[in-house]
């Protein structure tokens, strides 16, 4: 009882990297509080994925193998969730705030009264003193994120509800195998204990997913391109370097929100994270939310007009300029030098 | 569907999207009066989807619903310029300090209490938080099934909807009975603009508490035209337990805040010109970052 679960999403039996994700960040949690990882599996075609699941250290897997359980609809993954987490109690749950998490994780916080922290760009464990009531609560879930605009860090409790639930987008947390020879257990659920008919109310009637053709995530170097660049037109320059160097063509919010580039490229807390040899931040201001996106990039060159652009903080390179006209010396320099 | 009851869930909102150097007070807190307020984008878009559905729909009623401190009144005056029939704005101490499960437990008693909806919008999240959390935790409270991220409105047939999902990577067209709960996504079509005869019509629209601070000269406006009357409720209008709502109706709290402080890195300035941007490239180079 009382251990943490971590909701893995699956399409067509394939466990989804944020999954993956958010195991190896639980396995730390639960060696932290010495408590067993606990992995909640529901779709089709699931035979044998405790096999992939284990070496990231699970201790349980709960396997829902049936057809009706993908696509992922929200209220039969909802009253499975809601039902086995009554039983099983879970301290933490854990999911990825991808648009299946997004719908599942509230519907869920919801019925268990439950608190739910969205988009979290780190997770800790630690204590808090409730000095007015005197109380010391030991070894909570610290919910770190940005708020308001990216202006502030809000570290976010749930002293009195279980379970502590938090989503974190694909990236945030590094995958990665505890053991590969570690093993647990496999625990199948009868969902015909939790799922009523009524579940099935909303009929899909058809899909269209595209694989994302966009590698951000993969790409060595990222030439990325904030409001400052101006408009679409210039952001071909990106491309070019880009295409140049190797790498993909990055973009902060406020230039998807101008319409500059696609919502798939997005870097930052509601984008995509990307940890790139090289990070080329072109206008991009460096609002947190954005840093928290690729702060973790080996390298970092600022293009900006404003000397005092926050990202230029975080740069290992700082170029005051206009991206219009460094941009093209940097595709020039490079061909000069590599030839 | 005749008598079609769409309620439309919005939200003032700081303008987080343009935040400028005095957004925050030297003690780290948020400066909101340097913040514009706005409608919440993403429920304009719900707005705009709920007035399509109302369009197609005989005797169909658009009603909207906030909750705020009194000022939040203008985003029910921004909805009827657009269209919206009817509006209430929910506002009492008592919800201060709500997080999402709070803010949510109070919007479902409200619409409780309304009564008789068929069809709750909502704007997917809003730009302060970012949590999209209050639109599926207003349907779990109501025990409807919920449709997110809805970016276009297909049709009605008899009791049942048919709506276009927008995913993170694809879309799926699905079909919802009535009554039902959406989350409209940004990409849905924007909020159509005001109308003309409609802020005519409308911009003396009031609260209660608005048409008691007021001259006294326009009482009579109130009585003669009631349709000026911005409904407003207080927690004595709705049914609740107090131990839902508000500070201690919400099970997270925030611990701490931090201001957004920045490590400098040791930064090497470069200058823009020909010479300082191949210095830098060759060294890119010759330590391996690129080429």
């Amino acid at each position: 009882m009382n251990h943490i679960f971590v909701y893995c999403e699956t399409a067509n039996g394939v466990v989804a990297e944020v999954s993956l994700e958010l195991l190896t960040k639980g396995r730390k949690l639960a060696d932290q509080l010495h408590c067993k990882l606990e992995a909640v599996v529901l779709g089709k075609n699931l035979e044998g994925c405790e096999r992939l699941l284990f070496p990231y250290g699970v201790d349980v897997v709960h396997v829902a193998d049936d057809p009706r359980l993908d696509p992922y609809q929200t209220l039969p993954h909802a009253s499975i969730l809601i039902g086995l987490f009554r039983e099983e109690q879970p301290q933490i749950a854990l999911m990825g705030a991808t648009s299946v998490g997004r719908d599942l994780g509230p519907r869920v916080s919801s019925a268990l009264h439950s608190g739910l922290t969205a988009d979290c760009t780190s997770l800790e464990i630690g204590d808090h003193e409730d000095k007015k009531a005197g109380i010391l609560y030991k070894d909570l879930l610290y919910q770190i994120r940005p708020a308001f605009g990216g202006n502030i860090i809000a570290t976010i409790i749930n002293p009195d509800h279980r379970p502590q639930m938090a989503t974190v987008r694909e990236g945030v947390m590094k995958k990665e195998i505890l053991d590969p020879a570690y093993t647990g257990v496999v625990k199948r659920v009868d969902i015909s204990r939790y799922v009523h008919p009524e579940d099935f109310v909303v009929e899909i009637i058809d899909r269209h997913m595209e694989e994302s053709r966009v590698n951000i995530k993969g790409a060595p170097v990222v030439v990325a391109g904030g409001y400052g660049v101006g408009s679409k037109e210039n952001f071909r320059m990106l491309y070019e370097l880009a295409e140049l160097l190797g790498g993909e063509v990055g973009a902060s919010r406020a230039a998807v929100d101008a319409g500059y580039a696609s919502h798939q490229r997005q870097i930052g807390q509601t984008g995509v994270t990307v940890r790139p040899k090289l990070y080329i931040a072109c206008g991009i201001s460096g609002q947190i939310q954005h840093r928290a996106g690729m702060e973790e990039s080996a390298r970092i060159i600022s293009i900006n007009t404003d000397p005092e652009a926050p990202i230029n903080t975080i740069a290992d390179y700082v170029v005051t300029g206009d991206v219009a006209e460094v941009i093209p010396r940097m595709i020039r320099y490079y061909k000069k030098n590599t030839r | 569907m005749e008598g079609l009851k769409i309620l439309v869930l919005a939200k003032q909102v700081p303008d987080t999207r343009n935040v400028g150097k005095d957004a925050m007070k030297a003690d780290g807190t948020v400066n909101r009066a340097a913040l514009p307020a706005i409608f919440n984008p993403e429920d304009l878009n719900a707005l705009e989807m709920a007035l399509t559905i109302k369009e197609g729909c005989r005797g169909a009623t658009v009603t909207l619903l906030t909750m705020g401190p009194g000022r939040a009144a203008e985003i029910i005056r921004e909805g009827f310029f657009r269209g919206a029939d009817d509006g209430i704005l929910l506002t009492d101490r008592a919800f201060a300090g709500s997080d999402t499960l709070a803010t949510s437990y109070a919007l479902a008693q409200a619409i409780c209490k309304l009564g008789g909806v068929h069809l709750v919008v909502a704007g997917r999240q809003a730009i302060d938080g970012d949590t999209a959390q209050v639109g599926p935790q207003v349907a779990e409270k109501l025990n409807l099934p919920q449709v997110t991220y809805v970016e276009e409105f297909l049709g009605l047939d008899g009791d049942r909807i048919r709506l276009k999902r927008r995913l993170e990577h694809g879309v799926e067209t699905v079909s919802a009975p009535l009554p039902l709960l959406i989350t409209v996504n940004g990409s849905a079509p924007e909020c159509r603009p005001r109308n003309a005869r409609l802020l005519m019509k409308y911009k003396h629209a009031k609260t209660i508490s608005e048409i008691q601070s007021a001259a006294e000269d326009y009482l009579h406006l109130y009585n003669d035209r009631p349709y000026l009357n911005i409904q407003e409720w207080s927690v004595n209008h709705i049914d609740t337990d107090p131990a839902q709502l508000g500070l201690e109706g919400s099970p997270t709290k925030v611990k701490k805040i931090d201001n957004v402080v920045l490590q400098s890195r040791d930064a090497r300035i470069i200058p823009a010109t020909d010479e300082g941007i191949e210095e830098m490239m060759i060294e890119l180079i010759e330590n391996h970052t690129i080429g």
